[in-house]
């Protein structure tokens, strides 16, 4: 989805709040979040991809508003209510008040059938997809050409794995990208790499 | 009494939303409240930005090693006891050299090699560097302190998939003759992000 969470070159976010060795957690519930959402996954509740997906469905204002593990516990707790572990009334009696939530999910889609393997120095384009559901392509690259650099293990295929969808695992190809490419007289010179999963790649001629 | 409905009701607060999650998944016997004591000592104490670290002195002290951890990070971390999540398949380690600057992001949510750099701080989360750095990235290290001649080529790395960075910073040339433990004392979390040099 074309959502909220997809940040990389939005212009208008002014400077990095930069401290050196800045800290992950400043409050107790940030840690006990962090920790409460390893749990679910180590219990088996639902995977990396499911619990990405639904940071992404949150209210782009809530998103925008919500710090790092407010997202968190936002995802968590709504594929909990979602799986069926608890139900939303129940979490609202028990925090006394209301619990914002996800909204519901598109659904997701299975790998590519045609799915072309790729050397390093082979040019190729990323795809003109637009999906409704969870994707690992920031749209920053979307119809965008680069040159393979390497490939890598088969990892689950986001777009299903995200959704319950059947698929095969595939591997995403190391492509690197010129920001001067990719934002043509708007950008600092740079090279982007950024892994791609198989499926949204096509040889560029 | 009265209407429920017409009663406006005020949004918990994180507290507790944390609090009513913990405690319905104790009250279904998951045993949360034990299991977040032991994963918030692991986040704290054991994923912490000293792994990297060692990793880092080895590679700048034994040629052999840094050849096996360019070539396979998961592997070679590996030898020094170090592990990753099952679901991190791969570890990319991405040499710095006088001419070129690797720095790593994650424009879509977070993702870091947590593990072995430590969990990612407050500021890579933001809005302002998922936003920012892959599109004004010379301005943007310049802001957080590392002003970057021209010569030097920047690259990149933005984690959209599980495979996982971490940057092998430059040894510095003052550190000739340093034992490995001494070593590992100078490389920082933000170096093996990229955001820094040492």
């Amino acid at each position: 989805m074309d959502g909220i969470h997809d940040t990389g070159g939005r212009q208008g976010f002014g400077p990095v709040r930069y401290t050196q060795d800045a800290t992950a957690f400043h409050e107790d519930w940030e840690l006990r979040a962090n920790s409460l959402y390893a749990f679910a996954v180590r219990c088996g509740i639902f995977n990396m991809d499911e619990y990405r997906h639904a940071i992404e469905r949150m209210d782009p204002r809530h998103y925008l508003a919500a710090s790092y593990y407010e997202r968190s516990i936002t995802s968590l707790a709504t594929l909990c209510v979602e799986k069926g572990v608890v139900s939303r009334e129940e979490l609202e009696r028990r925090a006394q008040g209301t619990f914002p939530l996800a909204a519901p999910s598109a659904p997701g889609r299975t790998n590519v059938a045609a799915r072309e393997r790729f050397q390093p120095g082979d040019r190729v384009r990323v795809k003109l997809d637009f999906v409704p559901g969870h994707v690992r392509m920031p749209g920053y690259i979307r119809g965008k050409t680069g040159v393979v650099v390497s490939e890598s293990p088969v990892y689950p295929f986001p777009d299903a794995h995200a959704h319950g969808v059947e698929a095969q695992d595939e591997p995403t190809y190391d492509v690197r990208f010129r920001s001067e490419e990719l934002w043509p007289n708007s950008a600092d010179p740079a090279l982007v790499h950024v892994g791609v999963f198989q499926s949204y790649l096509e040889r560029a001629v | 009494m009265g209407n429920e409905e017409s009663v406006v009701r005020r949004t918990a607060s994180m507290e507790q939303r944390v609090d009513a999650l913990q405690e319905a998944f104790d009250k279904r016997g998951m045993k949360a409240s034990e299991a977040i004591d032991e994963l918030g000592h692991l986040a704290q104490e054991e994923w912490i930005p000293q792994n990297g670290a060692r990793v880092v002195a080895k590679a700048w002290v034994d040629p052999a090693f840094r050849k096996r951890l360019l070539s396979d990070g998961r592997n070679a971390v590996a030898e020094l006891g170090l592990s990753m999540p099952r679901h991190h398949r791969h570890l990319v380690v991405l040499e710095n050299t006088t001419t070129v600057q690797n720095v790593i992001c994650c424009t879509l949510c977070s993702c870091t090699a947590f593990t072995i750099i430590g969990l990612p701080p407050d500021w890579y989360k933001d809005l302002e560097y998922r936003s920012r750095v892959v599109r004004e990235s010379r301005s943007v290290l310049k802001e957080m302190g590392l002003n970057l001649s021209a010569e030097v080529e920047i690259r990149v790395w933005d984690t959209t998939a599980d495979t996982r960075y971490m940057v092998l910073p430059e040894r510095p040339p003052h550190t000739v003759g340093w034992t490995e433990e001494k070593l590992a004392g100078i490389v920082t979390r933000d170096a093996m992000i990229g955001v820094a040099r040492l």
